[in-house]
């Protein structure tokens, strides 16, 4: 998708008076957090698995290329293919050259942040195939034509009226006005999808170096529709997701589900291992997995490698109340929330999503959440450097960030101009407090200024040490 | 390995060179790629102090799903039988081929194969249980085709109580103690199928089964 | 008590920016509990900001030329303390990891992280046997957690412990205390809108209680809310906790009326 972090500023603004965004993202908010919360109470062990599941990530990154090379030959072994993808147009031509070579018409899709990454549904559009989300929230938003707005529940912003409307628009009437009454809806139209299907494309949580498989985790079963259905089952997933043995994923399932859903496990864990054996009665008769790379590989280099051990649970937008303020389409790209915006910048290009990194408090809630540890908060102060250093930040706030240095080191001069401040301000307060103050909107607009009491601390404490 | 990475052919070198120039190294040696293949991984396990058949049960009935405890084997196709009248369900089904032998009652019909789009039972054999989630392992393969896991409203699953394993890892040893070896899918079902994807509101019988029973056998 | 004033810790307060400016009370609220808890304590004057501006704008070089400054200044004293867990998080964690490549500087930094404190955590877990909180507020409070003293250092159950011993004050917890306001340094005048809503789900969650008081550790938390509730002309005092535990408690609150006029 067309990035639009650039836009980040005025479209979070437009969110925070959005009725209808602000009611979804309230129900969200408390959901997640609450189910996380009563999970990790119930998991004594939860704080050592993250330390282990760190650890864990660590050691495949320092040996990625390894465990890459296991994999293909495992999943080669299992009767599959591997393709690599060093960027988004590479990857697009992979999988539309499979869907070409089989005459797909219909294409169903699983939930798969990467091909949202690599823009792969217009590809497949302008090539004249019916392309198909089938996870529920991904098929909400298909039928609005938005981008998800959020990596494990992308129809998140959306409430039931306008789900409603929206099904209403692309189904016919009557309309359907409670909750199983869509889904059933939804389970209906997509059930013909489904078998009519020639290529079914998910992503993969998980890639086992082990046994050459790739694991999804769903809750809906859509994803296992897409790919025992379809004659051809294709997975995209970024080289980070690699695992090496099938021990090792459990370590990481046991997070996931906990993390992103405030589940102890989600519905169905599939461990997929080729194409469909020469006695099945099911499955596909082709198993593709294309290997994205996309700046990843660049990120392994320096200070960014911590953000590669993302399992993509959504746990830190849960938690991150810029992100329960304005939502995630504001982010403007595909990942949104604290994971976004470090990713964003480092995909997209620094001087495209300057807003991202610097509209956080530093608060730390997501890293406090996160399964792998990620020091998120750091990261976005890194990245804040590396816009500092390139000269993307805004020439009037390096200006004043060189004034302050220059008068912060001058101790006396700091002090006499806090002096005259504390002076000032307590002149032109009215009972304690200040409506109104010329050059700091970005204060008064919303908040009163608390006044001053008209001598700094350091002078009232030189003065009284002085008459002791 | 230095090969211009002009062709798309080459993608994959090209993605390996990349990745070693980040951890700026040369690929690894033959000692170093020996002693990563013979790690063994060992990780925190959840602990707890339940009987295996009491926790699966717990679990698995706290995700919504059923479960009926039958003597023996014999006794699958009356607990079926049961199944299919409180859900006024016709009498057919598709049943895997791991349960053939079993003397299903007079007028049914039965069939084998892979789970048709209007399918309404499916009754299948797990390969075992999880009891520290609460979940069946389901292995494809000829006698247990992948659709009827998820096609059908109704999935009906025969898991013996021997075959209930303690944790996830437990679950991979039964995996890799078979011949035949992996197999295409292996299914982990945690209850019927769900989504929160309108409002939060938990809603089951998203795309797969709206109802997953169990009978456990012994 | 087993030491006199005299024989206990040297102890260099670190006057935060904020409190220098806006709250002279929390520093004489922080030197007399300070000295309550058998230290002798020294302000000084060579000190100015901790640098935590330049740091998360990333202008690491003005950091640095902070930290130095903080560095020499405090160096010499037993202990470096300061009302903000915000400040001592940056002289904890961050200049240890500024000075990450200067093998000149690297030492001292580590050196002065380790005997850097904020000010409750100092009191309850450095001092712990010599403090006693001897202090009266008759009122309810609720006391919002500032996210570099809770995550970064630890603190939660210091500053309820410290309010337990207030006679005559009732704590009553908020909804999401460890909640981020939406102060954020500058993020608060950079995305003025997002840090309103923020501060108002703040707000919201504090009224909901009844309590009549808020109290926090850190004044820039304290300072963004104080100025919501009084622009909703809300009826809810608002105190550094440094200030109720001294006793000093007994004037305006933050961006209140002073007493004496009118
Ligand atoms: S950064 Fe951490 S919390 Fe956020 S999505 Fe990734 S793994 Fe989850």
């Amino acid at each position: 998708m067309q990035i639009r972090s650039d836009e980040f500023k005025e479209r979070s603004v437009f969110a925070i008076h959005d009725a209808n965004l602000q009611t979804a993202l309230g129900r969200a908010r408390y959901g997640f957090v609450g189910k996380r919360a009563q999970q990790v109470a119930d998991l004594p062990e939860f704080e050592q698995l993250r330390e282990e599941a760190k650890n864990l990530k660590n050691h495949v990154l320092d040996n990625l290329d390894h465990y890459l090379a296991r994999y293909e030959q495992a999943v080669v072994a299992s009767g599959g293919q591997v393709h690599w993808a060093r960027d988004a147009e590479e990857a697009r031509k992979i999988i539309l050259g499979i869907c070409k070579r089989v005459g797909a018409k219909t294409v169903t899709k699983g939930k798969s942040m990467v091909s949202e990454e690599i823009d792969l549904n217009e590809a497949l559009i302008d090539n004249g195939m019916e392309v198909v989300e089938t996870d529920l929230g991904e098929y909400i938003i298909q039928l609005a034509h938005e981008p998800p707005s959020h990596i494990i529940a992308p129809a998140v912003h959306k409430t039931k009226d306008q789900v409603s409307d929206l099904f209403e628009a692309a189904h016919g009437g009557p309309r359907k006005t409670q909750v199983p009454e869509l889904v059933d809806e939804a389970r209906r139209v997509l059930r013909d999808k489904y078998f009519r299907a020639d290529v079914g494309i998910t992503g993969g949580n998980f890639l086992v170096a082990e046994t050459g498989s790739s694991i999804i985790v769903t809750n809906e079963g859509n994803g296992d529709l897409t790919q025992t259905l379809a004659k051809v089952h294709i997975v995209t997933s970024g080289i980070e997701r690699v695992v090496p043995t099938l021990d090792d994923a459990t370590l990481f399932l046991r997070l996931l589900a906990r993390s992103a859903t405030g589940q102890e496990t989600e519905t169905y864990t599939t461990i997929s291992t080729g194409p469909r054996r020469a006695d099945d009665l099911d499955g596909p008769e082709e198993y593709h997995v294309v290997l994205v790379d996309n700046g990843r590989s660049k990120m392994l280099a320096g200070r960014f490698r911590d953000m590669l051990r993302c399992i993509r649970c959504g746990a830190c937008m849960n938690h991150c109340p810029v992100y329960g303020a304005v939502g995630g389409h504001a982010y403007g790209w595909v990942y949104p929330g604290p994971m976004g915006s470090v990713l964003t910048p480092l995909i997209k290009g620094l001087d495209a999503a300057y807003d991202l990194p610097n509209a956080c408090t530093l608060n730390g809630r997501c890293q406090s959440v996160c399964p792998v540890k990620i020091p998120l908060p750091e990261l976005l102060r890194e990245l804040r450097h590396l816009q500092h250093q390139q000269n993307i930040t805004p020439v009037m706030q390096k200006r004043a960030l060189g004034i302050w240095r220059w008068v912060a080191t001058r101790p006396k001069l700091y002090h006499a101009l806090e002096q005259l401040a504390a002076r000032a301000l307590s002149g032109i307060a009215r009972r304690g407090r200040i409506r109104r103050l010329p050059l700091a909107g970005g204060w008064t607009d919303s908040r009163d200024l608390p006044a001053p009491t008209g001598r700094t601390f350091l002078e009232l404490w030189q003065g009284k040490r002085g008459q002791r | 390995m230095n090969a211009p990475a002009n062709a798309s052919g080459n993608a994959r070198d090209a993605i390996l060179k990349s990745v070693r120039d980040a951890l700026r190294r040369d690929p690894l040696d033959a000692t170093q790629v020996a002693a990563l293949d013979a790690r063994v991984p060992r990780h925190t396990r959840p602990a707890h102090d339940e009987d295996l058949v009491t926790r699966f049960m717990r679990k698995f009935e706290s995700r919504a799903g059923t479960i009926e405890r039958v003597a023996s084997r014999d006794a699958v196709p009356a607990a079926v039988e049961a199944y299919r009248l409180a859900h006024r369900l016709p009498q057919r089904a598709a049943v895997g081929a791991a349960l053939k032998d079993l003397a299903w009652p007079d007028g049914w019909l039965i069939h084998h194969e892979a789970a048709g789009i209007t399918e309404a039972l499916a009754v299948s054999r797990a390969l075992c249980g999880i009891a520290e989630t609460g979940s069946l392992m389901l292995a494809s393969g000829p006698h247990s085709p992948t659709t009827h896991n998820f096609v059908p409203d109704d999935h009906v699953v025969v898991l013996e109580t021997a075959r209930i394993v303690d944790h996830f890892e437990d679950g991979w040893t039964e995996l890799r103690a078979r011949p035949e070896g992996m197999p295409r899918a292996t299914n982990i079902i945690s209850g019927p199928s769900r989504t929160a994807d309108v409002e939060q509101t938990i809603q089951l019988g998203a795309h797969g089964p709206r109802r997953v029973h169990v009978i456990l056998v012994g | 008590m087993t030491s006199s004033p005299t024989a206990g810790p040297r102890v260099g307060l670190f006057a935060t920016c904020l409190m220098n400016l806006f709250r002279p009370n929390v520093g004489f609220s922080a030197v007399k509990l300070l000295e309550d808890a058998g230290c002798s304590v020294e302000v000084p004057a060579s000190q100015t900001c901790c640098g935590q501006p330049g740091y998360n704008s990333g202008d690491y070089d003005a950091a640095r030329a902070l930290a130095r400054q903080v560095i020499e200044a405090f160096e010499h004293f037993d202990y470096v303390v300061g009302p903000s867990g915000s400040c001592m998080a940056t002289i904890r964690h961050d200049y240890p990891a500024l000075f990450a490549d200067d093998p000149q500087w690297l030492p001292r930094a580590e050196a002065l992280s380790r005997k850097s404190f904020e000010l409750l955590s100092f009191l309850a877990d450095v001092r712990g046997a010599a403090v006693t909180v001897d202090a009266r507020y008759a009122g309810t409070a609720t006391y919002h957690d500032s996210c570099s003293g809770l995550r970064g250092l630890g603190i939660k159950g210091q500053p309820r412990a410290l309010l337990g011993e207030v006679d005559g004050l009732k704590l009553k917890e908020m909804e999401d205390a460890e909640v981020c306001c939406g102060f954020g340094g500058t993020f608060c005048v950079k995305y003025p809108e997002i840090s309103e809503k923020m501060v108002d789900d703040k707000v919201r969650n504090i009224l909901a209680t009844g309590a009549d008081t808020l109290l926090g550790g850190d004044l820039g938390c304290l300072m963004n809310i104080a100025g919501r509730l009084k622009r909703i002309h809300a009826p809810v005092k608002v105190f550094h906790i440094a200030e109720v535990l001294a006793g000093f408690a007994d004037g305006a609150g933050l961006a209140d009326a002073p007493k004496e006029s009118r």
